[in-house]
């Protein structure tokens, strides 16, 4: 039997995947044609390349039908609850990087901290006769770390594209959402909170706490760990 | 299969148990509105309840507690004084525990009485106590209401009041809050340089999003008063710090609030309602010298109870939660009410929980 190593299935995700193992001396390709989901490994004994698409990975890492899994870490806090019982970080892999943050319209010029955004909440609700709207499509994270800030009075609306809009079509007050450079944001006439990260994410190399394995199979899989590290 | 069952009926005798003591039997719907527990309790009861949907209704909640619509059928149509019972199951999301249940019965008695409160309040605990007597257990209390009035009571602005009460059951933003108010903390440097601004608006174009002009400026100049706002006192604050860590027998904290109301008159109401409740409790055949109060008990529930609150625990079973628990709820008949209030109190017992401590699960 072998190791499953889970990894993106397409983009520039894979390819630098990839490239992070391919420089520790695991090399990774897909074989067959463009649209064949095939892969080989080089370099290792025992492992099998499994691709996925990202935002499955987390599931099955902690379903343990893949030993170890490359995804966003933003992606295995959204979709896991509890996700350091499930999974544990193995290495950080140093791209893919997004931050995950709440954002205001830039007129609000009395809004800078989070404990501004609960006053404005409280007087919002006040005034509308409803809980101010905060688009997003990272539900889990922001209503954990709205809760552990203490800010009440807010209610998540789902927005799974264009979450940026929300706030000039008047669907929602403010947003919560994956930015890189924050070009976006501006565009759409919003800033960051000051305190309003809520995480930063990227790639991460993940490994089940659930997967079962046998004594070769753990062989594999310290020697993986070995090459890496 | 067969534990489910022992529950069932186990629970049925508790039941019958509150029925004797005058309480009609009510049940309520397991899918609830979800709107109304949103509007209650905020996004968190997400976390805790089960959301589902269809396309008519929209968003429904597995019943998480059987007060919210057992306050709402009582205002539609409940005469007064009413004593109700309960049984059922209730649904809670777990996401950080798997050993605890998601879903478990209540048994529940709820009083809705104007008259006399600490009778109330008194023949609530009484007969939980009553219902769970072989059990041993300890009982722990304390009164949100003393907590509320001594908020009330400091002098200083209202809208600083409504701060720290609309945070009362979250007691790290409540903790920030007080600081701030009693000066321990500098205000923040953006506030302070938007304070400073010669036109603070200056900034604010493009407008867009459903907050308004207005709004934004209503919130410059409430930060405004704010800042001109002195401090709260040091002796204010210590007292507000001293209720927080009440942890004593009943009388003894009896006492001490008798020595604190000395310095803040506007809290003696609440103080003579705890004794008057203590008093119809040893009436009640209840040893008060024995009670527990603690002044932080309550804080971290549910956010509706806002007077008496207590529960009882298996000391031999630190790892259970509390096997019943309850408090008086006056505020949320309020908001559940449209415009019509009444007093109410009540609790609910874990039949599952009382079971395990009989040997029997």
């Amino acid at each position: 039997m072998t190791i499953k190593l889970g990894v993106p299935s397409k983009g520039r995700l894979m390819e630098k995947t990839f490239d992070w193992f391919g420089k520790r001396g695991i090399g990774l390709r897909r074989t067959g044609s463009d649209r064949e989901y095939a892969a080989a490994v080089d370099g290792v004994k025992g492992v099998e390349l499994v691709l996925l698409s990202a935002s499955e990975i987390p599931r099955e890492l902690a379903a343990g039908r893949i030993h170890l899994g490359v995804t966003g870490s933003d992606l295995v806090r959204e979709k896991l609850a509890a996700w350091d019982s499930q999974v544990e970080e193995v290495e950080l892999m140093g791209f893919g990087h997004a931050d995950l943050i709440i954002a205001v319209p830039k007129c609000w010029v009395d809004v800078d901290l989070l404990e501004d955004l609960d006053a404005a909440a409280a007087m919002f609700r006040n005034t509308h006769g409803f809980r101010m709207r905060i688009a997003t499509k990272y539900h889990r994270q922001v209503r954990e770390f709205l809760r552990a800030q203490g800010v009440a009075d807010y209610q998540l609306v789902d927005s799974q594209g264009a979450t940026e809009g929300t706030v000039k079509h008047e669907t929602a007050e403010l947003v919560a959402d994956i930015t890189s450079s924050g070009e976006t944001l501006r565009a759409n006439h919003l800033k960051i909170l000051t305190d309003g990260l809520v995480h930063k994410s990227q790639a991460t190399l993940f490994r089940s706490r659930k997967a079962q394995m046998s004594d070769q199979e753990r062989l594999s899989l310290a020697e993986i760990l070995k090459k890496i590290s | 299969m067969i534990a489910k069952a022992k529950a069932r009926s186990r629970a049925a005798e508790l039941l019958a148990f509150f029925q004797s003591k005058g309480a009609q039997a009510v049940e309520a719907d397991i899918l609830q509105p979800a709107n109304v527990l949103l509007d209650l309790y905020g996004e968190d009861i997400r976390a805790r309840a089960y959301v589902t949907s269809d396309a008519l209704r929209g968003e429904q909640m597995l019943r998480p507690d059987f007060t919210v619509p057992v306050v709402q059928m009582h205002m539609e149509h409940g005469a007064e004084p009413a004593r109700y019972t309960y049984a059922g199951v209730v649904f809670r999301r777990q996401e950080a525990d798997i050993s605890r249940p998601s879903e478990f019965m209540q048994v529940g008695y709820e009083l809705f009485e104007r008259e006399n409160q600490a009778m109330a309040d008194a023949e609530v605990f009484c007969l939980f106590q009553e219902a769970l007597s072989p059990l041993d257990l300890r009982a722990a209390t304390g009164d949100m209401g003393i907590l509320i009035a001594a908020v009330r009571g400091l002098s200083t602005t209202d809208r600083r009041k409504s701060a720290l009460l609309r945070h009362i059951w979250r007691p790290r933003r409540f903790r920030a809050l007080l600081e701030r108010f009693s000066g321990k903390i500098k205000p923040p440097a953006s506030r302070v340089a938007l304070l400073q601004a010669e036109d603070a608006m200056q900034d604010a174009s493009p407008l867009i999003g459903l907050r308004s002009r207005n709004e934004i400026i209503t919130r410059i100049d409430a930060l405004k008063a704010e800042a001109e706002t002195p401090p709260i006192s040091k002796s204010e604050s210590f007292i507000l710090d001293d209720i927080l860590n009440l942890r004593e027998k009943s009388p003894m904290v009896l006492e001490r609030l008798r020595d604190i109301s000395v310095d803040m008159p506007a809290l003696s109401p609440a103080v003579e309602r705890l004794d008057a409740r203590l008093n119809a409790m040893a009436a009640k055949g209840i040893n008060v010298d024995a009670l527990d109060f603690e002044g932080s008990y309550g804080r971290t529930t549910l956010e509706y109870y806002d007077g008496f609150v207590f529960g009882f625990y298996a000391e031999s079973r630190p790892d259970l939660p509390a096997v019943a628990s309850g408090g008086r709820y006056d505020a949320l008949s309020r908001v559940l009410g449209q415009g019509r209030s009444i007093p109410a109190v009540g609790g609910v017992i874990r039949p599952e929980l009382v079971l395990e401590l009989e040997g029997q699960a």
